[in-house]
């Protein structure tokens, strides 16, 4: 578990061509895009609230109403880290040979105790200089230094016949590659608190999410 | 033995073993990489945890070269 903070590299992901209007991730940029994420879910959040109250004050008898004005301020930001959380979901595995076969690579690529995190989460724990990654087949979650928040990141290998373990492979080593070219290529699904993740996260990922937390 | 690695649907694929003392299975092993490269793969060697490197030359001394795909936006 305990890998190399990678430093800013020096050599570019090849596939930051492919997405050459996006200005390249870095710190300040993580930091512009969480508020960003915090002031959407606000401007969200505090109208169905007002709403809520101010029907009540209106009229008590409509406090049906007003509880469906609360459900939709909880439901929305629910929603949005639905959506983090997807990134990292699980997908359809193929036989287990060419499955054993990719395990056996990733091992490779990996810690003693990345691989017996990984056999338990399907998430790879990384530390980056950006904070500390778990990498799935699918896509990965930043979290931030501090630990309260998280990105996730819609990324993957678009090819259909690669095994589990492989898809996470391909993700790893872009990543070891190039930290913040990797954030760069990837599309940003989710950034917000991390306890909003951790409810929609499948359960058994849950303890990757608490391990990238202390080691963040 | 040096190792070139393709991950593929089989799990992953050794394409290549070379030791640098024996100058044919380097040419035969540089063969297969670049036309790994050709399919439009990128070469990455593990340098260790948390770090990679992306070659485009074949770097005989490495232990293990890997083949990956492109990664996309999903």
């Amino acid at each position: 578990m305990a890998q190399a903070a990678s430093a800013p590299s020096a050599q570019a992901l090849p596939e930051l061509a492919s997405v050459y209007w996006r200005p390249r991730v870095d710190e300040d940029a993580l930091r512009r895009r969480g508020t960003l994420w915090t002031t959407i879910t606000v401007a969200h959040v505090v109208p169905f609230v007002a709403i809520a109250v101010l029907i009540v004050l209106l009229q008590p008898l409509a406090v049906a109403v007003s509880l469906i004005a609360l459900a939709k301020a909880w439901l929305i930001p629910a929603l949005y880290a639905q959506r983090g959380a997807n990134v990292v979901r699980p997908k359809r595995r193929l036989d287990d040979e060419p499955e054993r076969r990719a395990l056996g690579l990733l091992g490779d690529l990996v810690g003693h105790e990345a691989r017996d995190l990984y056999s338990a989460t399907g998430l790879v724990l990384e530390r980056g200089a950006l904070g500390v990654w778990l990498v799935g087949e699918a896509g990965a979650v930043l979290v931030r230094p501090g630990r309260r928040r998280v990105f996730c990141y819609c990324v993957r290998v678009p090819e259909d016949a690669l095994p589990s373990a492989d898809r996470t492979s391909h993700l790893l080593l872009a990543l070891r590659e190039d930290e913040t070219g990797f954030a760069t290529v990837a599309n940003l699904a989710f950034s917000g608190a991390r306890w909003r993740l951790r409810r929609r996260l499948d359960r058994r990922m849950r303890p990757a999410l608490a391990a990238a937390a202390r080691a963040a | 033995m040096s190792r070139l690695v393709r991950m593929d649907r089989s799990g992953h694929t050794t394409i290549a073993e070379w030791t640098a003392a024996d100058e044919r299975s380097v040419e035969s092993a540089v063969a297969a990489f670049r036309k790994e490269l050709d399919r439009g793969s990128f070469a990455v060697v593990p340098q260790g945890e948390g770090r990679a490197e992306q070659v485009s030359d074949l770097p005989v001394d490495a232990d293990l070269v890997v083949m990956r795909r492109p990664i996309a936006g999903g």
